[in-house]
C-alpha cells in the first residue's frame, strides 16, 4: 500500500513539474539563431489577472507577430518586486536576451542593479523614472483616459457622487484622479469624487468591498485603479455604472462597463527592439528627467479606449471630441488655473504643468473630497 | 445600513468557513497551514464546475469536493508518510496557487451567475432584521449552522471527544484502542471540505469571475482567526465578523472623511489576533487546555 501511495505522488510531482516548467517559460526557438533577437519580459503576475500583466502579454503577442522568427521572446511570470527579481532579471541577461523588458514598477531598482552589472544588455524599464545609458524608461500616459472618464461620468451621474478606488496613494495613481476632477468639472462643477485607498493593487474581495461601500454612500458612476473586474462586477449587480482598468472588461459588466482605457504596449515594444536591431538604441533624450524616454498616450496610441456603451449618444460624441482633442494636444489636461481642494493655487492661469509637476503631484484638485493619507 | 451590514456579512463568510474547518483540523491535532491553497482550489473548482453545468448549486459541491482533494493530499503526505506538517502546508499552499493558476487559465475572463438568495418565508419581511438574517444564500446559512454543529460535536458527543482526545495525546488516544490516523485524516478533510467552500464563496457570491489568486491571503487570516477564538468556535464567529466589519468600517470611515488613518483601521485585526495570543499564551503556562497537546506533532504508529 505504502509502495503505491509513494509511486503514484511521485508519478504526479513528476507530470506537474513538467507542466509548470512548460507553463513559466515560453521559448520559441528559431532556425537561424545567429540573427534572432533574443528579448526578455519579466511580469508581475500572470497574463490571467486580465488587467496590468494581460496588457503586457497582448503587447508582447504584437512584437511575436511583428516580427516573427527575427526574435525569441522569453517570459517569466509571478515575479515579486524585491531580492527575487534581482535574480530573475540577472538570469535573463545570462542567458544572452539583449533587451529586457520589466514591467512594474517595483522593478526599478532589481532593473538598475542588474543593469549596471551587464552594460552591454538594454532594459527597459515600466513605468519607473530612473535611467542609466543602457536603463530606459517607458509609461503611458494613463491620465489622458481619466480625463474622457471624468467627462463621461460628469454627463452621466444623477446623484453627482462618483466612487473612486485607488490602490496606494503614489503620484501615478493621484495624478489619474486629478485628471479624472478635470474633466469632471468641465462639464458638471455640482459632482464630486469619493476616493477610496484598498491598500493592494490587487484584491478581488477588497475592490468588490469598496465598490459596495460606494455604492452605499450614494456614488454611481465608479471608476477604479486596482487590477481586477470585481468592481465592474459589482456595478453590473447594482446597476451603476464604471469604466474598465488597463484591458477592456466589457466581458465582466457588459450592462455597466461605459469604456475602459486600454494599455497598448505593442508599438512602445516594438519601437525600442525595431531600433535595437538597427543599432539605433538609446536612453532617449529627455530634457526632463520625468518625462521618461517613452511616454505615450492617445497621440501615440499606446493608449486606446475600448468601445463606447452603455451611454445616450451626445455623450459618446462628446467622449470623442475630448478624445480628439487631446490627441492632437488642442486639449491641455493640467492648465491653469489649476487650484487644490483646499483652494490653494497650484499653477496660475495661463502656464501648464510639466511632467515634473505631474510626478509631483501630493495634493487633491477642486472637485475630489477629503484628503490623501499618509 | 443593510447595504453596509450584509457587506460585512458577505466579506466575512469565507473566513468563518475556512476559519472554521482548520479549527477542527487543529483539534484533531492537524495544523494545516496551507487553507489558503485549498481555499483557492476550492475557487477555481467552483468556478469551473458552474461554468461547465450552469447551475450555480453544483458550484458548492464542486468547491466542496476540490478543497477536500487538496487536504487528501496534505494528508497523505503528514499522516502517512510523517512529514512535517509545517513544511507541507507551505508546499500545499503554493502547489495549490500554482495548480489553480494552471487550472483555472482556460476560465480567465468569463463570467458565471451568482447563487442565488433564500428568502426565509415571512421572517424576510421584517425590517433590518429579515433583510440581514433571512435573506441569505445557501452557503451563508450552511455557514452558521457549521458552527452551532461543531460546538455541539466537540462538546457534547462522543466521536468529538474522542477528537479531542487525540489532538490532545495521540499515544494515548492509540493505545485505549482509536484509530489515531483515520481521525486525522477525517478532520484533516473537513478541513479541507470547509475551507474549498470558503473559497468558492468568493466566486459564488463575492466578484463572480476567477482570476489567479483571488483569495489574496484570506487563508492565512483564517489560521490566525483559528488562534484569534482561542480554539473555541463561537468565538470565531466574533472573529470574522471583527475582521469583516474592521475592513468595511475603514472604507466608510474613508468615503465619509472620518479623521482616522485607514491604515490604523487596517491593523487592527492584526492587532486584535497578537493580543489574543499573548493573553492565550498567559493562561497558556497555568491552563494547558487550550492549544491542543499534539497540534504539528506526527504520530509515529510504533506497533
Amino acid at each position: 500500500m505504502k509502495k503505491i501511495l509513494i509511486l503514484i505522488s511521485i508519478i504526479i510531482i513528476g507530470i506537474l513539474a513538467y507542466l509548470f516548467n512548460e507553463n513559466k517559460t515560453e521559448t520559441k526557438i528559431s532556425k537561424d539563431i545567429s540573427t534572432s533577437t533574443k528579448v526578455g519580459f519579466v511580469y508581475l503576475t500572470t497574463p490571467g489577472d486580465h488587467g496590468w500583466t494581460y496588457a503586457h502579454e497582448l503587447g508582447k503577442q504584437k512584437v511575436k507577430n511583428h516580427f516573427g522568427k527575427k526574435i525569441i521572446t522569453t517570459i517569466v511570470e509571478n515575479v515579486p518586486e524585491g531580492p527575487d527579481a534581482i535574480r530573475v532579471i540577472r538570469e535573463l541577461a545570462q542567458q544572452g536576451n539583449e533587451i529586457i523588458f520589466t514591467t512594474s514598477f517595483g522593478y526599478m531598482e532589481p532593473t538598475l542593479k542588474v543593469a549596471k552589472e551587464f552594460p552591454n544588455v538594454k532594459f527597459e524599464h515600466m513605468t519607473g523614472y530612473k535611467r542609466t545609458p543602457n536603463l530606459a524608461t517607458g509609461n503611458i500616459r494613463f491620465y489622458e483616459g481619466r480625463y474622457v472618464q471624468g467627462v463621461v461620468a460628469g454627463l452621466m451621474t444623477k446623484t453627482n457622487k462618483i466612487g473612486y478606488i485607488g490602490a496606494y496613494p503614489i503620484s501615478e495613481v493621484i495624478m489619474g484622479i486629478n485628471a479624472f476632477a478635470q474633466g469632471l468639472k468641465s462639464v458638471n462643477d455640482k459632482a464630486s469624487i469619493s476616493v477610496i485607498w484598498a491598500n493592494t493593487w490587487y484584491d478581488p474581495v477588497k475592490e468588490a468591498d469598496a465598490a459596495k461601500v460606494h455604492i452605499a454612500e450614494g456614488a454611481d458612476i465608479l471608476a477604479q485603479h486596482t487590477d481586477s473586474p470585481a468592481m465592474l462586477q459589482i456595478a453590473e449587480q447594482n446597476g451603476v455604472f464604471g469604466f474598465g482598468q488597463s484591458t477592456d472588461m466589457s466581458a465582466f459588466a457588459p450592462k455597466s462597463q461605459l469604456f475602459a482605457s486600454v494599455n497598448n504596449w505593442g508599438p512602445y515594444y516594438i519601437e525600442k527592439i525595431e531600433a535595437l536591431r538597427n543599432g539605433k538604441w538609446n536612453t532617449g533624450e529627455a530634457p526632463d528627467h520625468w518625462a521618461g524616454n517613452k511616454w505615450g498616450g492617445f497621440s501615440t496610441e499606446m493608449l486606446e479606449l475600448s468601445e463606447f456603451k452603455n451611454m445616450p449618444e451626445d455623450v459618446i460624441k462628446k467622449a470623442e471630441e475630448v478624445m480628439n482633442e487631446i490627441k492632437s494636444g488642442k486639449l491641455k489636461i493640467f492648465a491653469g488655473p489649476l487650484i487644490d481642494n483646499n483652494g490653494k493655487e497650484i499653477l496660475p492661469a495661463g502656464k501648464e504643468m510639466d511632467d515634473g509637476g505631474l510626478w509631483g503631484m501630493n495634493y487633491y484638485l477642486q472637485g475630489v473630497d477629503g484628503k490623501i493619507p499618509g | 445600513m443593510d447595504a453596509l451590514i450584509l457587506t460585512i456579512i458577505a466579506t466575512s463568510i469565507p473566513l468563518l468557513l475556512a476559519a472554521s474547518g482548520e479549527l477542527i483540523a487543529e483539534k484533531s491535532g492537524v495544523l494545516n497551514l496551507g487553507v489558503e491553497g485549498m481555499m483557492l482550489s476550492g475557487a477555481v473548482g467552483a468556478f469551473g464546475a458552474v461554468l461547465w453545468l450552469g447551475n450555480p448549486y453544483f458550484g458548492i459541491i464542486a468547491g466542496a469536493i476540490s478543497g477536500i482533494l487538496m487536504a487528501s493530499v496534505f494528508s497523505i503526505f503528514t499522516i502517512n508518510f510523517m512529514t512535517n506538517q509545517v513544511a507541507t502546508g507551505l508546499g500545499l499552499t503554493i502547489f495549490a496557487t500554482g495548480f489553480s493558476g494552471l487550472a483555472g487559465a482556460p476560465l480567465v475572463g468569463k463570467t458565471i451567475p451568482s447563487l442565488p438568495k433564500i428568502e426565509v418565508y415571512l421572517l424576510s419581511d421584517i425590517p433590518l432584521i429579515g433583510n440581514i438574517f433571512f435573506k441569505q444564500d445557501l452557503i451563508a446559512y450552511i455557514s452558521i449552522l457549521l458552527i452551532i454543529l461543531i460546538t455541539f460535536f466537540l462538546n457534547s458527543s462522543k466521536p468529538g471527544i474522542v477528537l479531542r482526545a487525540v489532538g490532545d495525546n495521540h499515544n494515548n488516544a492509540h493505545s485505549i484502542g482509536y484509530p489515531v490516523k483515520k481521525i486525522r485524516w477525517l478532520a484533516t478533510c473537513f478541513g479541507g471540505m470547509c475551507a474549498g467552500l470558503g473559497g468558492a464563496y468568493i466566486p459564488l457570491l463575492l466578484t463572480p469571475h476567477w482570476s489567479e489568486g483571488m483569495t489574496s491571503g484570506r487563508g492565512w487570516i483564517a489560521i490566525a482567526l483559528v488562534v484569534f477564538a482561542s480554539w473555541i468556535p463561537w468565538r470565531i464567529i466574533v472573529g470574522a465578523f471583527l475582521f469583516g466589519g474592521i475592513t468595511i468600517a475603514q472604507f466608510v470611515g474613508q468615503a465619509r472623511g472620518w479623521p482616522i488613518p485607514s491604515q490604523i483601521l487596517s491593523m487592527m485585526p492584526y492587532i486584535a489576533t497578537i493580543i489574543a495570543l499573548t493573553i492565550i499564551s498567559g493562561r497558556f503556562s497555568k491552563n494547558k487546555s487550550v492549544v491542543p497537546e499534539s497540534l504539528g506533532k506526527p504520530f509515529v504508529d510504533v506497533a
